[in-house]
């Protein structure tokens, strides 16, 4: 087996790692929608989806299914070819930005040969990263266009002069970091973010020296968010002015991959925004003596959420709900004690941190969602050419002059 | 046959139906997509010779920003199909064999061209190396021609206002 893995190293290793994290990014898209509801709901004082399985975690399911029954209507007029690519050139495009990011530090070894716990580790990641921002622009442009209706066509003009104008801020805005860190690799970026201030305050990008990028972090955030085209950006599904903007006349499975494109986005700005200024997989405790102790609470988190999800379903009110939540909370608490076992440790540290940030970021997503309003539309272009990008140059420049003074 | 090789035919096919497709398709929104498939695949050529940096740049500024502003354009002002015409007495008779004869011209250069060329050494151009070069050694031609398209920018927007204020 070792030997037909070291001749076929893409057949053994690439494509199952492609399989698995396929699977795992579609599930998570799936459950993103619940999440997003849950969130949205209780923001507004709401209980948001309850009724199908237990606290409603059968809903994605019951949404997929009901997404693949419904009539597939093309509107008369339109350009079928443009039609049919738009979906599925923003799903795909969207969930292949996900192969660039490295999620953890360990290379683990599969049939001996070893590799890195992302689909691959490219010199050139960040831009490829940018280079697929810039052609996601096309999904929402060509949806809009083709729809052969009033409003796809302004939701989609509208997204493409939006998404142009903040994508000069967004690939701007991280220059900082690389200037920092010297490198297009999203690998090494984390790394050169390794260490910490006075022994405990760690040095990520945001706090780094020789320039904070405190201001490039909200630069990129702000633009990123109207990249993705999520609240209070979102004047490309405007409901009020647009009726669901370029996805107005999308129905069925179509509408849905469009959806699960915008989910993906959302994730793949929290990756970046992770790894660009919140240190990636770095732990925010030092590995020094007397911190060792922090080694131990991924499998500590899973443990009490756990068991505290077992203590919670046994009283759960419906039957099913008392069946499915403590079978879940025994499967968290296994994995809790699994981690807590010699040796993984130090493995699942880094996508534990990883993963914990970017669900912070998520959560932050739909926190925006819930609390700001829509911007007008001249104002969010005003707002991105005049404030934005400014601001975005000048950060390069303190960066860049903080660098060459450091280095004297 | 090398998987190199493989990978360049089947992009230099993509590349060349691309191009014809640019020139055949009769809506405008369909050329400039022939156009994008054009620049990704070229993109990929640029990948191939190991110029990782050209070919994400290729795909940011002329697969994205400049073919968006053409889509752009071409939504905004909701441009119609194209009639075909067919082909004039003069471009049957002198266009069609110029143009040939243009295009056997061209081959015959490249071909005398290259023929003398060796491989390059197939190691990827780094990132670094290549701002080096283009930030120390070549930084007076590098600025040149960006105050080459300010300029452009600035003609084009002078154009623009004249006809406003009419």
């Amino acid at each position: 087996m070792n030997e037909f893995a070291s001749q076929h190293p893409l057949l053994v290793v690439a494509l199952p790692k492609i399989a698995v994290l396929l699977f795992v990014l579609l599930t998570t898209l799936a459950y993103l929608t619940w999440f997003e509801r849950k969130v949205v709901a209780h923001i507004q004082a709401r209980w948001g989806p309850y009724r199908v399985g237990p606290h409603g975690l059968l809903q994605p399911l019951a949404d997929g299914l009901k997404f693949l029954f419904k009539e597939d209507v093309t509107p008369a007029g339109a350009d079928k070819f443009a039609y049919f690519l738009a979906p599925f050139l923003s799903l795909s495009l969207a969930i292949t930005s996900i192969a660039v990011i490295p999620f953890g530090p360990k290379e683990f070894t599969v049939f001996g040969q070893s590799t890195p716990l992302a689909i691959t580790n490219l010199n050139i990641g960040l831009l490829i990263l940018f280079a697929i921002t810039s052609m996601s622009v096309y999904g929402v442009a060509l949806a809009g266009w083709s729809s052969n209706s009033k409003y796809s066509l302004l939701g989609g003009l509208r997204s493409s002069a939006q998404m142009v104008s903040y994508e000069l801020a967004l690939t701007m805005s991280v220059v900082g970091v690389v200037l920092m860190a010297g490198t297009f690799n999203l690998s090494e970026i984390v790394q050169a973010q390794q260490g910490f201030h006075w022994g405990f305050v760690p040095r990520w990008n945001l706090i780094g020296s020789p320039m904070p990028q405190v201001i490039g972090f909200f630069l990129f955030f702000t633009a990123a968010v109207a990249e993705t085209n999520r609240a209070p950006f979102d004047l490309v599904e405007a409901e009020q002015e647009l009726v669901g903007g370029f996805h107005t006349e999308y129905s069925s499975f179509k509408f849905a991959m469009f959806f699960m494109a915008e989910y993906s986005s959302m994730i793949t700005v929290s990756c970046l925004a992770t790894i660009l200024f919140f240190g990636g997989w770095l732990s925010p405790f030092p590995q020094t003596m007397g911190w060792g102790w922090t080694r131990y609470i991924p499998a500590v988190t899973f443990a009490v959420a756990g068991l505290a999800l077992i203590v919670h379903g046994v009283r759960y009110l419906t039957i099913l709900g008392r069946f499915v939540l403590p079978v879940l909370g025994l499967g968290l608490g296994g994995l809790g004690v699994l981690f807590a076992r010699p040796g993984l440790p130090e493995f699942v540290q880094g996508p534990f941190w990883f993963l914990l940030k970017i669900t912070i970021f998520i959560f932050v997503y739909v926190w925006l969602r819930g609390t700001l309003p829509r911007l007008r539309y001249d104002k969010l272009m005003d707002f991105g050419w005049k404030v934005l990008l400014p601001l975005s140059i000048l950060n390069v420049v303190i960066t860049s002059l903080a660098i060459v003074w450091t280095q004297r | 046959m090398t998987p190199q090789m493989a990978v360049f035919l089947i992009l230099a096919a993509v590349t060349v139906a691309g191009a014809v497709s640019l020139i055949l398709q009769r809506h405008p929104i369909h050329s400039a997509l022939s156009l994008i498939v054009v620049m990704v695949a070229l993109a990929g050529l640029y990948l191939l010779q190991g110029a990782e940096f050209i070919a994400a740049v290729q795909i940011i500024v002329y697969g994205g920003a400049i073919m968006v502003l053409f889509i752009f354009v071409i939504m905004l002002l909701n441009a119609g199909e194209e009639e075909r015409t067919n082909l004039s007495r003069m471009a049957r008779f002198v266009g069609v064999p110029l143009g040939m004869v243009f295009l056997l011209e061209v081959a015959y250069w490249i071909a005398r061209a290259t023929s003398h060329m060796t491989q390059s050494s197939s190691q990827a151009v780094s990132t670094r190396d290549l701002s080096t070069l283009l930030f120390r050694e070549y930084v007076f031609p590098f600025e040149l021609t960006s105050f080459l398209i300010l300029i452009a920018l600035l003609g084009a927007l002078v154009l623009a206002r004249r006809e406003d204020s009419d």
